[in-house]
Order: C-alpha cells, then structure tokens, then sequence
C-alpha cells in the first residue's frame, strides 16, 4: 500500500499540484463521502463498485489518465454535456468531464471573477487556480462551451491557463441552429484529429456512438427502477453514478453499472428498498450537482424523503436519450449527435419549455409526491425558469419546494427547516 | 397525556405544558448562548409524557432529551389551526426570522415561506432601531402608533437602516414619524411574502412582533381580510409543537 501511495504523491507532484492543499481537499471529500455515504442503510451491493472509484478518485483513475497518456493517448476534459464524448472517443481520446462541485480557492478566483458568480463557476476556476485537480492538469485539451454568460466569460480566463476549444452552442434550436451547432462538431472534430493524429472513421464513430449509447442505457436501467416503491437505490447512490459516468473508463463503467441493474431489478421484484415503504418521495429539478455537490440529495434523504429522480445534467439529461445507430457515414453519423445533443433541454435554451415537460412527466412516471426545483444562487436561466416550473408543477397537482443555494454549508440549517416542513407538507 | 412543547429558538426558548390540547402552562426564557442547556431547565422539570421540539435547536433537543421533533412551520400551522380552525394563513415574525404560511382545514398547510437569511424585517431589526433612537421596544412602537406621518426608510439591510436611521434623526425629523417608518417597512415586506403564498384570511399573526401594537395595526391595514392576534402569540409554536405528539404514553 506505502508503494502505491508514494506513487500517487509522485504523480501529483509532477502534474504540478499544491500537494498540501490537494492533501486538504481529498480529506475533506473522503470525510465528506464517509459520513454522507456510508452511513446509509441497505445499500445495494453493486454501490461496492462506486465506493471503490471514489476511495481511488485522484489515484488509480489518474494513474490510468497518466499510463494512457505516456502510452501516447490524449486527454479531453469538458465541462458540459453538449460536449459528445462521442466525437472524443472516435478520435481515440478519452473525455473527462471535470464539471466542479466544491468552493475551493475562492480568495484567488474572486481576484478574477466576481464574488456573485455561481459556485459551479468559481469551482472550476478556484481548482484550477488552487492547483488540486488532477483530472484538469492531465487534460492536453479543455473544451468549453458557450452555455452561459458566466461560463462564456469564465472561459476567456481559464483559456489563458490551458490549451481550451469553446464550442458556440447556440441559443435556439431552429433548423438553423442545429446545422450550425453540426457545424461546431466538425470543428471539434479538426480539433481532435490535430491534437491526436487520428481521423475519425465511420467504424470508430459507430463504435464510440455504441460503447456511450451502451453507458447510457446502463443508467436508464437503474432510473426505471428507481419508479419502484420502496425504492431500491437512494438518490444520493444514483446520483453518484450519474456523476462518475463523466469521466470513469467506461467499458468498466457500463458493465458495473449494468450489473447494480441488474441487483436493482432484483431488489423491485423482491419489494426491498432502502427507505421504506410510504417515504416520501422527491423528484429534484434544476442546475447540475458536479462532484463532490451532494448537498441537497443529502438532506432530502437524512430528513426521510428519497430522491427518486433529478431532472438535470447529472441525471436524466446525461442518460435519457440516445444517439441513433443507423448511420453509416460519418457524415450521417454527426446529423444524429447534432440533434441528439441539441435535444437537451437545458435552460441555457430559449425557449425551454421542454424542460418542464420532462419534470411533469418524470414526476408522474416515477410516482413522486413532490418536486424540489434548485438553482444555484446566481444562475440567470434556471433562476428565472424557476417560477414557470413551480407553477406548471402546482398545475399538475403537485407540491413544489423552490431552493436557491450555493455549495457552502453555511445554509445547510435554514435548507433542512424548508426541507422537512415541505416534507411534512406532503 | 401530557406533552411538553418546545420552541428552541435563537432568542429565546419557549416552553409550553399541554394536556388535551388545553395550555397548562407557558414559559419563556432567553436562549442566552446556550439555549440547550435552558431547554434542559424545562425538561428537568418534568410534569409530561412526552416531548416535541421545535425551532432552531429542535434536532440538537431530541439528541439530548429524546420525543419528536417537527419544524417551525408544522408546529405553528398545527397551533393555529387548533385555535382558530377557520384561519387561512399564519404570519410569524419572530426575533431573526419570519415565516408566512398558508393553511389547509385540520392543521395542515399547503404552502410557506422563510425569510431566516437576513434580519431585514425581523424583530431583531427593530431592537436595533429602537435602540439607535432611544426607545425601548414598547416605546418606538407607541410612538409609531401615535404618529401622524412617516418618514420611508430605504435600506433593506438592518446594518444601513441604523446608518440611515440616525442620519435622519440628526437631520431634524422627528423620532415618531421615522419609528411609523420602519414598522411600515417590516409590513410592506411582509405582504409581500403573504401576496406570494397566495395568503387568505383569517390571517393568525403570531410570534414576538405580534406584541408591537403598532405592527398589529399596518397588518391589519395591509392585509385584505380579517388578522387576529393569539393571546399567546409569542408560544404559538411551543403549543403547536405538542398538538403534533404522535407518541402514545407509555
């Protein structure tokens, strides 16, 4: 064990990290992750695999980054998922989504940003500027998009640090914008072939179309049987798989989370659940929650409710629909993953009224009593959704909790009180 | 069966002895800056079955002393609808925070909102306020009620308001007409968090501000239907807290 953890200290140095405050964070993320995690009750088996990635999540998964990397392989890291790890795949890379989801380093990004930026914003400034990510320091190429304001200018800064592409998504998804958005895709494909040497070939773009298809379809699994009451899984299990599938080796990825699936379908047939029977049931809607943000999941849950779905980017948005895999040519292949990838209804969108479509539907499908809409303090688009989700939600005959929040714990208190009176509520 | 209602807040800890949903007794204490250990005072004191905690330190109680516990919004919605089992809403503003609810017959609610974020509008803002201009809280409220105009105060924040607050007494106007001005401040924004629950009456006004003659009055002005003041408004919570005993005695 001494020799594998001499090895990670090595590698970190050489990647360039603060080893003391890197130190500092993976202690605060493993006693975060002890406490919130581990302390649940009736876990399934197949969770096994996660902890495993999480005890390991700036050792062994870097040292594969690090070994694939010498071996001449290239490094991708996104931000969002309008970014096709398809496309990154086909190339030969792999893509890390390094999405952040802890204040870290605010003094210094405050020096760049302003305070009332949004907390997944300085997070991904604030480790990068505090030198504690590993996964951005083995990245050879980081590809930002153009979603929000904060991030577009976010980005100006960060692509002064790090070789950065920004991807234009456009604002609206007429036919117009979808071919112009295709056109951003051949760009990112010049990108990826200049920095790999490869070329993407109809066989690699199948392939890599197939093997996310596959990862996705792994994870739709373990949402259908969230519907279950008891439910089998807790949210804040299911959430954290959803996270890791940004940027685990996803082979292994798929296969493991095919097989908590299977324990999970399992678990419905035999009615055993990790709440019981009757707990309130929570759909969460709204801004991303990046690793290490378990935040609201945890409360929700420590309080007696389970969090049966999130209608976000780390969830349902990440695995709910697939790239078709009819096409034969490249060229047919990008149409698919333009306007699968367009389909997403982020509130970046105008209009988005998709989006509170997916939150009725989802919440009548996966049986919730409730619906929790969040955005994070400063976020324009879900902010101002908000009011028009809350209000088509209570049309359904549904309750619904707005939350506005950050990543501190500083408003943990006042969040439990609101938490648990709407759960009393229901 | 006895049940001891408790409503552990920042300011103060209230405590409240019901049996068959008729008030025993009622007593309020300073938190201080230990309010568990003045919680601890009541429950030693024993007399009850059972015991509900609400508040601030209500998960910290059940640690220390075991029973249920439900939140500020469950236990003042519970106490109102009891009292009053036509009220439509209930508005608390308490010492540092304030909560509007909206209820549903038999105790329950439907909606709510918290303002604990900030001390604008609050009873902690007018401790600051009286205060800065030399009255004692049951003062600056006469003296609001007995005014003849006002003088609007535009700083949300507590901090500035005292700033702004002081700069106008040593301008010249009159302490009477600025104290009208901050109660009419605390009730605009009051209102507003009612107008956006969808608030109807009867309006149950409960919590330590509902003491202030002079709040009681803008409310009442304000608030389109009937608003009504508990006779205990200040333990609405610690009472409401007991009605939800779930508990059988053992």
């Amino acid at each position: 064990m001494t020799d594998v953890a001499t090895d990670y200290r090595q590698m970190w140095a050489d990647l360039g990290l603060n080893l003391s405050m890197h130190d500092a964070l993976l202690e605060a993320v493993g006693a975060m992750y002890g406490s919130t995690f581990m302390t649940q009750k009736n876990r399934p088996e197949g969770m096994g695999y996660l902890d495993f990635v999480m005890s390991e999540v700036h050792g062994l998964r870097i040292k594969e980054l690090d070994d694939f990397r010498k071996s001449g392989g290239k490094v991708v890291g996104t931000y969002c998922l309008y970014v096709p790890e398809e496309l990154i795949r086909a190339a030969g890379a792999w893509s890390v989504g390094i999405c952040a989801g802890a204040e870290w380093a605010y003094d210094e990004v405050e020096q760049i940003l302003p305070r009332n930026t949004c907390a997944l914003i300085k997070s991904m400034m604030g480790f990068k500027l505090g030198k504690v990510c590993p996964y951005l320091e083995e990245a050879d190429l980081l590809v930002g998009e153009t979603t929000c304001d904060g991030k577009k200018k976010a980005y100006e800064e960060l692509g002064k640090m790090q070789n950065l592409h920004v991807m234009e998504l456009p604002q609206m998804k007429r036919e117009k914008d979808v071919a112009f958005w295709r056109s951003e895709l051949v760009d990112l494909i010049a990108k990826l072939e200049d920095l790999t040497g490869n070329t993407i070939t109809a066989e690699s773009l199948a392939t890599a179309i197939k093997e996310v298809n596959d990862k996705r379809r792994a994870l739709q699994r373990i949402a259908a049987a969230r519907a279950a009451d008891p439910a089998p899984i807790s949210g804040l299990d299911a959430l954290l798989a959803v996270q890791v599938a940004f940027y685990d080796d996803v082979p292994r990825f798929t296969a493991s989370m095919n097989a908590l699936a299977d324990e999970l379908e399992k678990r419905v047939a035999d009615g055993v659940g990790v709440a019981p029977k009757g707990a309130p049931r929570i759909l969460i809607t709204g801004t991303p929650m990046a690793l290490p943000n378990w935040k609201l999941h945890e409360i929700v849950e420590k309080a007696g409710g389970v969090v049966v779905g999130e209608e976000m980017c780390t969830g349902s948005r990440y695995y709910e629909k697939l790239v078709a895999e009819e096409a034969t040519t490249v060229d047919d292949m990008l149409d698919d993953i333009a306007s699968k990838y367009l389909d997403i209804n982020c509130a970046c969108f105008t209009p988005n009224t998709g989006r509170i479509d997916d939150v009725i539907r989802m919440a009548r499908d996966l049986g919730a009593d409730g619906v929790i809409d969040y955005a994070l303090s400063f976020c324009g688009t879900y902010q101002i959704e908000s009011a028009g989700v809350a209000k088509a939600v209570q049309a359904a005959d549904m309750p619904v909790l707005r939350i506005e929040t950050d990543y501190s714990a500083e408003d943990v208190g006042q969040l439990s009180t609101r938490v648990e009176a709407f759960l009393e509520m229901l | 069966m006895r049940v001891l209602g408790l409503d552990i807040g920042s300011r103060t800890v209230d405590a409240v002895w019901v049996e068959d949903g008729r008030i025993i007794e009622a007593v309020i204490a300073d938190s201080g800056f230990d309010p568990a250990s003045v919680a601890r005072e009541f429950v030693t004191r024993g007399g009850f079955d059972t015991l509900v905690a609400t508040g601030y330190g209500r998960h910290v109680a059940r640690e220390s002393f075991g029973g249920e516990v439900v939140t500020e919004i469950k236990a003042y919605a519970t106490g109102a609808g009891a009292l009053f089992p036509t009220a439509g809403s209930v508005l608390d503003i308490g010492g540092q925070d304030t909560k509007v609810i909206a209820l549903a017959p038999g105790g329950r609610f439907t909606d709510f909102e918290m303002n604990d974020k900030c001390a604008a509008g609050t009873g902690k803002f007018l401790e600051v306020m009286a205060r800065a201009l030399g009255y004692s809280l049951e003062e600056m409220a006469a003296a609001a009620l007995a005014a003849e105009k006002s003088v609007a105060i535009t700083s949300m924040c507590t901090v500035f308001a005292e700033s702004e607050v002081v700069g106008l007494a040593h301008r010249g106007e009159d302490r009477a007409s600025i104290s009208r001005g901050l109660h009419e401040s605390i009730a605009k924004r009051t209102m507003t968090s009612l107008a956006r629950i969808g608030a109807s009456g009867p309006l149950v006004f409960a919590g330590g501000v509902a003491n202030n003659a002079a709040m009681v009055e803008l409310v009442r002005a304000g608030f389109s239907g009937e608003v009504i003041v508990p006779d205990a408004a200040q333990t609405l919570g610690a009472y409401g807290a007991a009605l939800c005993a779930t508990v059988a005695a053992e």
